[in-house]
């Protein structure tokens, strides 16, 4: 299954247009330092970034289909591999690995060790609270609510804060029930 | 690192969803900000999402140069600077060259771009019959413009037009 989807990674990746990853990382820097002037508080830039994220996976989910072809996922831990293998493949041109699954199947993480955003990056002491990556997690959230999977998503160790790894823990809260859209009920 | 250690690549769409996002974010707060205050008597001093988006773009422009022409050997003087950005900038951010170049000689420069990629996926608003307003689109782009040209020590202002989309014309004044 897995080289299935590191193929069809590949083939997506290998399909877009691509840019030189640091218009990318230094654009995102600029992002982060106006939500700080613009906050002030750490955790509220946090959320702000997720919101973001959340407004950015709502629409990439599209580009992700259309240009892996990836068709509907048999459970959970195909959906990892997808998220991994194709979205981040195509997106960032990385593959996290998929690690510490829980017993249900319902909770997994993603070790990110080389992450685009973050490169250059280091954070001064006073913001050891912020979650410079935290875009990721909202696009998760919204590419998943797309998908109608209530997603929760989360940084749980980060290198820029002094871990010895990055991970995203993603977990699975409910599938959300097919329902008619508004305006077709009988 | 050497200069010629393979270039880290992501999507293009990558940066376009995150551009699109930024003007809206910037849209967005802005309003906010605007409604807290509008019954504030004294006239707190508002940054447009204009004025944020080129600064940000200006910081931007400013680290991509510094490790764009790290190699490259120094100018002679304006023109060849600007036709290094008409080339190699340009294609480093939109893998295109600038389609024409023109010059008063004293110090105005107008890039046309044809088909300027941030455009691409906008569409004019067919729900209201005023020009949708672009500005915010393209304000990103000529901060870099003018980062890019600090950093070898031109002082511009850059401005944009968009004609017909997906056109836009920049045009650089070069403060003598």
């Amino acid at each position: 299954m897995a080289a299935k989807h590191v193929r069809m990674g590949e083939a997506a990746l290998s399909k877009v247009d691509k840019i030189n990853s640091e218009v990318l990382t230094f654009t995102y820097g600029a992002i982060v330092t106006q939500l700080i002037k613009d906050y002030e508080d750490i955790e509220e830039v946090n959320k702000q970034l997720e919101n973001m994220g959340y407004n950015i996976g709502l629409r990439l989910i599209d580009e992700l289909i259309a240009k892996s072809g990836i068709g509907r996922c048999a459970d959970f831990r195909e959906t990892a591999e997808v998220i991994s293998k194709i979205g981040f493949k195509m997106f960032l041109g990385i593959s996290p690995a998929i690690v510490n699954w829980n017993g249900e199947y319902s909770e997994f993480s993603l070790l990110i060790d080389e992450n685009p955003l973050t490169e250059f990056v280091e954070l001064p002491e006073q913001y050891r609270g912020l979650h410079f990556s935290n875009l990721i997690c909202g696009v998760i959230r919204g590419a998943m609510e797309t998908l109608q999977m209530k997603i929760e998503c989360k940084f749980v160790k980060d290198q820029l804060r002094g871990d010895d790894t990055t991970e995203l823990r993603v977990i699975l809260k409910e599938i959300m029930a097919d329902e008619v859209p508004v305006g077709y009920g009988e | 690192m050497t200069s010629t250690a393979s270039k880290k690549e992501v999507a293009e769409s990558s940066f376009e969803f995150l551009h699109i996002e930024l003007v809206h974010y910037l849209e967005r707060r802005h309003k906010q900000v605007a409604t807290e205050h509008k019954d504030d008597n004294d006239l707190i001093s508002l940054e447009t999402p204009y004025t944020k988006l080129e600064l940000m773009g200006f910081r931007v422009g400013q680290r991509l140069i510094e490790r764009m022409c790290r190699d490259h050997p120094r100018f002679n003087d304006n023109l060849e600077i600007i036709k290094y950005i008409c080339k190699e900038v340009w294609n480093e951010l939109f893998k295109k060259q600038i389609d024409n170049l023109r010059t008063n000689h004293r110090g105005i420069f107008v890039l046309l771009d044809n088909r300027f990629r941030w455009l691409l996926h906008t569409s004019p608003n067919s729900a209201n019959t005023e020009p949708k307003e672009y500005a915010n689109y393209v304000a990103f782009a000529c901060g870099i413009l003018r980062g890019v040209l600090a950093n070898l020590g031109i002082e511009s202002t850059v401005k944009a037009d968009v004609t017909t989309l997906p056109a836009c014309t920049f045009t650089i004044s070069i403060q003598s």
